[in-house]
């Protein structure tokens, strides 16, 4: 007779043990098994987040452990909040959360409205079109700094094949008013496939016999696109809206390798500003507070995402 | 539009989920508007209390009864 791990496990218990396991109840034991989780969770994500709230009502600095934290009340909130710098940071993002969520979506349901249609080297071409996302943001990051170069750089030379322009002429992340474009950019070329395969899924939801319904009803194709398309794909079209949305707010790594947030500060944006704030000048109270701000925003759009992902289930 | 509004104020006043969501959403798509908006500054110096008052309600609301 063979016996599995677990039975040699159960006869190498002590009688002790063995007979306090078998009296508790199963609500015991899910808590046992779930502890360790709630645990690490509090561990790692609500002490944190107290403890930066916390910080953010001092003047602590982390590079003078030493020195005495004063308790500053709201003063650093205060300052973020009327800093026209912040200010700056705050519009550089939005300018860069508009026009990638605006051309994301453009270019990704366009995309997969092209690749819904059947036709030969489909999965191929979708493939194709996936890979920029599978990159890291620094590969992608550095590959654009040298496609942006004046000299050498193929960007600059499509750009001149184009318009006729000189190729050195012009610096897509050296011009104060090229950077932030060179960022929507390579944002855009990064992550396009991640919507266009969302609003792919949304697409192929929709049933054949709607059309063929409309098609009876001798609906044109523009109708169709109007009212059956749109309709049924428009709540994955607005969840791949709010997933840029929350993950573009964040942006960090894909810029930091592309323009270091330069030239000046044009396309520093919040979370490059907080970097600076908490691990360049060691202001710690105040990054608290402004990563306090960022994540109320974040948090409040996160809660508007999960009513409308709710919206979509019971669709 | 009369009747939304209708409907909208009387969930408002008998505590209805629905209602009391919309006006939290309104409240943090008007923060974060106001956030990042390049105007005024007074809008963005208030910006962060509105975002916060929407995103609390907005927890407090989601227990409300449908």
């Amino acid at each position: 007779m063979t016996y599995s791990p677990i039975d040699r496990a159960a006869a190498k218990t002590p009688d002790g043990v063995a007979r306090r396991i078998r009296g508790l109840s199963d609500r015991t034991i899910a808590w046992i098994f779930v502890a360790p989780t709630i645990f690490l969770l509090l561990a790692v994500n609500i002490f944190p987040l107290i403890w930066t709230i916390r910080l953010s009502f001092t003047n602590f600095r982390v590079n003078r452990p030493n020195n005495a934290v004063e308790w500053v009340g709201l003063r650093n909130y205060e300052r973020i909040l009327t800093d026209p710098d912040v200010w700056n940071t705050m519009q550089a993002t939005a300018h860069f959360l508009i026009w990638t969520i605006t051309l994301q979506v453009l270019i990704g349901f366009t995309l997969a409205y092209l690749i819904n249609k059947k036709f030969r080297g489909n999965d191929l071409w979708t493939t194709i079109i996936v890979f920029p996302m599978m990159l890291s943001p620094a590969v992608v990051g550095n590959f654009w700094t040298f496609l942006y170069q004046p000299q050498i750089g193929l960007f600059n030379y499509v750009v001149a094949f184009f318009t006729g322009v000189d190729p050195a002429s012009f610096s897509m992340i050296g011009d104060v008013h090229l950077a932030p474009w060179a960022i929507v950019i390579a944002d855009t070329w990064m992550w396009t496939p991640f919507v266009m395969l969302i609003c792919l899924a949304g697409l192929r939801s929709i049933p054949d016999s709607i059309y063929e319904a409309a098609e009876c009803d001798r609906a044109s194709k523009w109708r169709q696109f109007w009212t059956i398309t749109i309709p049924m794909a428009l709540p994955f079209l607005m969840l791949a809206v709010l997933f840029r949305g929350i993950e573009n707010f964040k942006m960090f790594d894909l810029v930091v390798q592309l323009t270091g947030g330069g030239p000046g500060n044009t396309t520093t944006l919040t979370s490059i500003d907080l970097k600076r704030e908490a691990f360049e000048k060691w202001r710690t109270g105040y990054s608290s507070a402004y990563a306090v701000i960022l994540f109320v925003t974040v948090f409040g759009l996160a809660s508007i995402y999960v009513k409308a992902l709710n919206k979509v289930k019971e669709r | 539009m009369i009747m939304f509004i209708s409907t909208f104020l009387s969930g408002l006043v008998r505590f209805r989920r629905g209602s009391w969501e919309m006006l939290a959403t309104v409240l943090i798509a008007m923060g974060v508007v106001m956030l990042m908006q390049p105007f005024l500054l007074v809008l963005y110096s208030y910006s962060f209390i509105v975002t916060l008052v929407g995103t609390v309600m907005f927890i407090i609301v989601s227990h409300f009864p449908e």
